[in-house]
């Protein structure tokens, strides 16, 4: 049962921020991102989907995936807070997606040799995806890092509204540790340094610096969230909850 | 997903006699003309007025079904529609590219788009208004495109032509996903399917308009058709389009909603009812449900986006000038 | 904006063994964002395990007023293609 929370957590964060992206189709600063995007999207819904195919699995009680993302509340949600902030403007998104990225690439590297057949299939098909979107983002990041005066001034406010958020990807839940202790789930607390690597190098051609966080924010792995997560869940599960039991 | 007859082309061409024999003869041996050939401008104008409200349908038509997105009922169908907006953002893409081949920019088409001046499929000027929307918009109106974007990938100009070819290939799965979607809410709930139903009723009418006008009425089509930019007329495209998509609704079990829909043995196709042409003409102008939100969001997307544009070339400047300081 | 985004043309290889192919353009500040952009619009079917990526501008193309100068001359030069040449059937296959 543990292990099965804590593949809801990982599922959680890949669909929340899926979603989060998808919110930008049709709307981005520029065609080519209007492709990008979606396709980051769709890497982050499809791990989500596999996920919580397992973890339904491990439940046993025959639900389906759509069941789990469909028919939990926000207090049952367990992603992490960085993953439900909103878009705001591009820099926030960009920046949140190399944050959530440079987090899981050395996750999912490591998670390759899980003792679970299902997340080491995830894994060897993740960490190539997340290599790209630390890419993307990062490219992105430095663009608007070193741009004009607005996009850099734009960039250090999401740093400064984002930053907060990082702690959280590094703790480990209750949950967490028995997968972690169980070789199904790497340790998250052992990929800071990579993490502080991956963003120390773009940020440095960025020419942002990364703040100090002595009040991070935390409770994701609790169901303790932002107010925004609601709002996406009533928007996402509105269709699914006004018939029960039907077929899509 | 695009397919509407093209508004107010302007074929007129001021070139000698001789030149236009000569042009005719190469179009009539199905010789492709290229950007840098030798055209008559009337062809060139109608090209650069086509492809680029064929382009901006393809963006416009971005926003109907991105309204669903957020509310897809399953992982899979989110995954599938995701997949699809993305596809036709990749469409309007391509055929800017096409019609930049012709000296004009993307920014020049954009600003037409937001002034109000090009035109688009006036099919998006309709609200999605049901999760049973989206299907149908993939069933007719990707339908209907698939009618009209066929014979294109034939038309004479060739980059157009090979634009077409990757966006067929591309669009082969629209119509089957609309079509499963509607399907599955056909043989659903009686909730889904009055949702069905219901969906089909609003958008039926919409989807013949996208044709265009009737052929008697539709001043330049005979000069598109002559230079094979378009190889069937509007009357053609739209019984072919009647003839497939009516057995596929009674299959659904759903009705379409038009009291004089029967079959034609003589013609070998169904005769319809009169399609309400003042709601056609009203809408292209601009008076539609949605069309003022579509251009609304189109040109929000285009000034919030702003800053990044000029920050990645402004960025792009500077790693230049590092990189020549280096050399 | 009064400055416009670069044109780029994109070249897939659709796998190797293949050249590669001219499959469209696309815009793009810098050749980074133009090779990412070529592999999110181009080859989301996986259509290759290659791309370049060419700035419209760097391309030198042919006058199309010297077409005929060009590629006409080749025309009557029969003799550069095998079927110029009579071989008796019983010879075989050469």
């Amino acid at each position: 049962m543990t292990v099965y929370h804590a593949l809801l957590e990982l599922a959680d964060d890949h669909l929340v921020l899926g979603h989060r992206l998808s919110e930008w189709c049709g709307h981005a600063p520029m065609l080519e991102e209007d492709l990008a995007m979606p396709n980051m999207a769709l890497d982050l819904i499809g791990t989500a989907r596999t996920l919580y195919d397992r973890a339904a699995a491990l439940e046993g009680k025959g639900r389906s995936e759509d069941d789990m993302a469909y028919l939990r509340d926000e207090r049952a949600y367990r992603n992490c807070l960085l993953v439900e902030r909103p878009n705001e403007d591009f820099a926030h998104t960009v920046l949140r997606q190399l944050y959530f990225a440079a987090f899981m690439h050395p996750y999912w590297i490591a998670a390759q040799d899980s003792t679970d057949g299902v997340v080491r299939g995830v894994a060897g098909k993740a960490v190539k995806e997340m290599a790209y979107h630390i890419r993307h983002a990062g490219e992105w990041v430095i663009r608007l890092g070193d741009g004009t005066e607005e996009s850099a001034a734009r960039m250090r406010d999401a740093v400064e509204a984002l930053s907060i958020y990082v702690d959280e990807l590094f703790d480990s839940s209750p949950a967490a540790r028995e997968a972690e202790a169980a070789g199904v789930l790497p340790v998250r607390a052992d990929l800071r340094t990579q993490w502080d690597k991956t963003i120390a190098d773009i940020f440095g051609e960025a020419a942002l610096t990364l703040p100090e966080a002595p009040y991070p924010q935390r409770g994701g792995r609790e169901g303790l969230h932002g107010e925004g997560l609601g709002h996406l869940l009533a928007e996402m599960q509105s269709v699914y909850r006004a018939h029960p039991g039907a077929q899509w | 997903m695009y397919s509407q007859g093209l508004i107010g082309a302007d074929g007129q061409t001021n070139e000698t006699p001789e030149f236009l024999e000569t042009f005719q003869k190469r179009i009539d041996a199905e010789e492709k003309v290229e950007p840098t050939d030798a055209m008559p401008e009337g062809y060139r104008r109608t090209l650069v007025r086509q492809i680029g409200q064929h382009a901006h349908s393809e963006i416009v038509g971005m926003l109907p079904e991105g309204n669903w997105i957020t509310r897809a009922p399953s992982l899979r169908r989110k995954a599938a529609l995701l997949a699809k907006v993305q596809d036709e953002g990749g469409h309007g893409l391509y055929l800017y590219s096409a019609a930049e081949t012709l000296g004009v920019s993307r920014e020049e088409m954009t600003e037409e788009l937001h002034s109000g001046k090009a035109k688009y499929s006036s099919i998006f000027n309709y609200p999605t208004l049901s999760w049973a929307d989206i299907g149908t918009i993939g069933w007719l109106v990707d339908g209907a495109a698939i009618m009209n974007q066929i014979p294109l990938c034939r038309c004479s100009f060739g980059p157009y032509a090979r634009a077409m070819i990757r966006v067929c290939k591309e669009e082969s799965f629209h119509q089957r996903q609309g079509y499963e979607i509607i399907m599955t809410l056909a043989q659903g709930t009686p909730e889904q399917k009055e949702m069905a139903q219901d969906s089909l009723n609003r958008w039926w009418w919409p989807s013949l308009m996208m044709f265009g006008p009737h052929d008697a009425d539709s001043e330049h089509s005979d000069q598109s058709m002559t230079w094979k930019i378009k190889r069937f007329t509007n009357d053609q495209l739209r019984q072919k389009f009647i003839d497939a998509t009516v057995p596929q609704a009674e299959y659904l079990g759903l009705k379409v909603p038009d009291p004089d829909l029967k079959w034609n043995e003589e013609k070998g196709g169904y005769d319809h009812g009169e399609i309400d042409w003042d709601e056609f003409w009203r809408v292209v102008k601009g008076h539609g449900r949605m069309n003022r939100d579509r251009i609304k969001d189109r040109r929000a997307a285009w000034e919030r986006g702003a800053w990044v544009r000029e920050a990645a070339l402004a960025h792009a400047e500077k790693r230049r000038a590092r990189k020549i300081a280096a050399e | 904006m009064t400055q416009s985004m670069p044109l780029w043309e994109v070249f897939i290889r659709p796998r190797n063994g293949l050249a590669h192919k001219h499959a469209g353009s696309l815009h793009a500040a810098d050749e980074v964002m133009a090779l990412q952009a070529a592999r999110d619009v181009y080859t989301r079917r996986g259509e290759g395990n290659s791309v370049w990526v060419v700035p419209s501008a760097a391309i030198t193309a042919s006058d199309p007023d010297q077409a005929g100068e060009n590629f006409e001359p080749t025309g009557d030069k029969i003799y550069r293609h095998p079927t110029f040449y009579e071989i008796p059937e019983e010879v075989g296959n050469m």
